[in-house]
């Protein structure tokens, strides 16, 4: 830990340093810094790696030798990502199913948050029991079941089974999220809107809800990453109409869709991964402050 | 309770609309499947029962039949083995890299930290892309640079078309995605540890590793909980990665329990053998897990 050690033992430690007092320090951080440059490198580099293929023409990829920065840099497998059959239906479905169960779960959640938040009443220690336990659900257990279910209700092959499958595995966490958030702005904030003649509603729309959005943006996020990342269900609902596939799906089978286009397939990485990240770096901000707030008052 | 009469019935029912939508939610989506799925799985339901529906119960004939195939428990042994090697790399990795992150100056834990949120935010499908990529037999990196350091046995080496070889890329990966959300949940726990419980450690003469193991520890035992029961269940469940690289093989050498499940239902449509894979999975998963849900709902209860 950055202790004070010098502070806490005087006496035995040289605090004066007769001799060169940086290079003894800097020394013994070496191995330290040599460390962390190590996992920095391991956790960075796969990443740079799939851009940076990305980005190379095919000569450069397929080479004995691997050229570490793309040395004629082209954007040439990016157009070929772009312009693969079905690229931009695909992008469309993906955005659409996010976007929808995100959306929904929010608002479903924001319901039930208020009432475990701010109202008391009975059956609601079960309830918050029920939503713990659906946090640990083992969905990929339910694929054979929702497969049939899909089938029976004749939603199949539908982008709305998807959508309601994804709200469903996200609302669990997003209720617990908004619960917490909740917790974090003061119910006497909504109680004086409330004497001052507001009702119930208007209050928590005015006053709460605005102080509120930080922690509905960070909820979000952990719900758009999963909706977008997911796998199992969008290859198990989606089979006879392959114009209904989501992004993962279409990713996972490059194989038959670029042949060994190795660059073609970093490319199409490269663009499903841009989403996630914009999301991260435009709310991470937010995500943080809320997250303070949550615990400082939580 | 006489005093629950006075308010008006609107405000009594209020919170009850106000759950409504979650508990349709959870009925539909949730509670039935699982019910459905265990019907399914005393049940004779294979590709005609699927089309023409009417589906003849045969009590536990699938218990039975899964319980005495051998593959089913070298499936079983696998998982449990597979969960194990990853939880214990991924908790481990995590404490060590996050009381580096805590040793370091200040430049230095921001790039290591955006490199880790860099990790945490790629998607899953993209990573296990790029893992192929980067262990490709030909123009894959990662048999370059072992043939650069002398192990020229890897010159093209094929790594997807052995067991070992295929099993040892899709721990690597798994652990690669997992370690940075394991490291920032324990660093932020240990930020949070008084600088004067080290201070007075360090007076009474405690080596690194004693206060590591009397003050450290004992502190993020919960968190510590927290994490390693996420990454069990997070490994024992994980499907996509393992689909998508290998799809359980070659020869089953990388095939789990989902993945299992999977195969049977989906590709020798066996439904109803599926359905009681799984349910052996979740039964499985709840027991390795039984200590720590009970804590996780006595610590809830008591705040709720």
């Amino acid at each position: 830990m950055n202790l004070p050690s010098t502070r806490a033992l005087p006496s035995t430690r040289t605090p004066l340093a007769p001799r060169t007092p940086l290079a003894p320090r800097r020394l013994r951080r070496l191995p330290l810094n040599l460390a962390a440059l190590a996992v920095l490198v391991t956790a960075a580099f796969p990443v740079y790696w799939m851009v940076a293929t990305a980005f190379k023409p095919t000569a450069e990829i397929q080479s004995a030798t691997p050229t570490f920065l793309p040395l004629h840099p082209t954007l040439d497998h990016f157009s070929t990502a772009i312009h693969a059959p079905g690229f931009g239906g695909y992008w469309r479905n993906s955005l659409l199913v996010t976007l929808g169960a995100v959306l929904l779960s929010l608002l479903v959640a924001l319901l039930a948050a208020y009432a475990v938040g701010r109202l008391r009443w009975r059956g609601r220690r079960a309830f918050l029991l029920l939503v713990f336990t659906a946090q640990m659900a083992p969905w990929e257990a339910l694929l054979i079941p929702m497969y049939v279910i899909a089938r029976d209700t004749d939603m199949l092959d539908s982008l709305s089974m998807l959508t309601l499958v994804y709200f469903m595995t996200t609302l669990p966490f997003t209720i617990v999220t908004l619960r917490g958030f909740l917790a974090a702005v003061p119910a006497e904030l909504e109680e004086a809107a409330q004497v001052d003649g507001c009702t119930r509603a208007a209050a928590f729309r005015r006053i709460t809800l605005p102080l509120l959005a930080p922690g509905l943006l960070a909820t979000s996020l952990f719900g758009f990453i999963t909706a977008w990342n997911e796998f199992a269900f969008a290859n198990t609902l989606i089979i006879k109409n392959q114009d209904a596939r989501t992004l993962p799906v279409w990713l996972s089978s490059f194989a038959n869709v670029f042949g060994t286009d190795w660059g073609a397939t970093m490319a199409a990485a490269t663009l499903f991964m841009l989403p996630v990240l914009l999301v991260f770096l435009f709310l991470q901000n937010k995500v943080t402050t809320g997250m303070t707030a949550g615990a400082v008052k939580g | 309770m006489p005093t629950d009469a006075s308010p008006p019935l609107r405000t009594r029912i209020r919170p009850y609309l106000l759950i409504a939508p979650t508990l349709v939610g959870a009925a539909y989506l949730l509670l039935y499947p699982v019910a459905r799925n265990l019907v399914i799985s005393v049940q004779h339901f294979r590709m005609a029962e699927l089309i023409r529906g009417g589906a003849p119960f045969v009590g536990f004939d699938n218990y039975t039949t899964l319980l005495t195939d051998p593959k089913f428990w070298t499936v079983t042994l696998r998982t449990l083995g597979w969960t194990a090697l990853n939880t214990v790399l991924i908790t481990g990795l995590g404490t060590l890299v996050a009381l580096m992150l805590v040793r370091l100056g200040r430049r230095m834990r921001l790039a290591v930290m955006s490199a880790l949120v860099l990790v945490w935010a790629t998607p899953v499908i993209a990573a296990t892309t790029v893992f192929q990529w980067l262990f490709q037999s030909r123009f894959g990196v990662v048999n370059w640079a072992l043939d650069q350091l002398g192990l020229h046995g890897y010159h093209d080496y094929a790594w997807f078309a052995h067991s070992g070889a295929t099993f040892t890329v899709l721990v690597l990966l798994v652990v690669w995605q997992s370690v940075p959300f394991a490291a920032l949940t324990l660093y932020g726990g240990l930020t949070t540890i008084p600088a004067e419980l080290y201070e007075s450690a360090r007076i009474d003469g405690a080596g690194a590793w004693q206060t590591f193991r009397l003050v450290t520890v004992p502190v993020l035992r919960p968190l510590f909980a927290l994490v390693t029961s996420l990454e069990v269940i997070w490994t024992f469940k994980c499907f996509a990665q393992i689909w998508v690289v290998s799809q359980g093989g070659p020869n089953g050498a990388t095939t789990t329990l989902p993945v299992y499940a999977f195969q049977i239902a989906q590709n020798l449509h066996k439904y109803d053998l599926g359905s009681a894979a799984s349910t052996l999975t979740v039964l499985i998963l709840l027991a390795a897990l039984v200590t720590t849900l009970r804590r996780m709902h006595r610590q809830e209860g008591a705040e709720a």
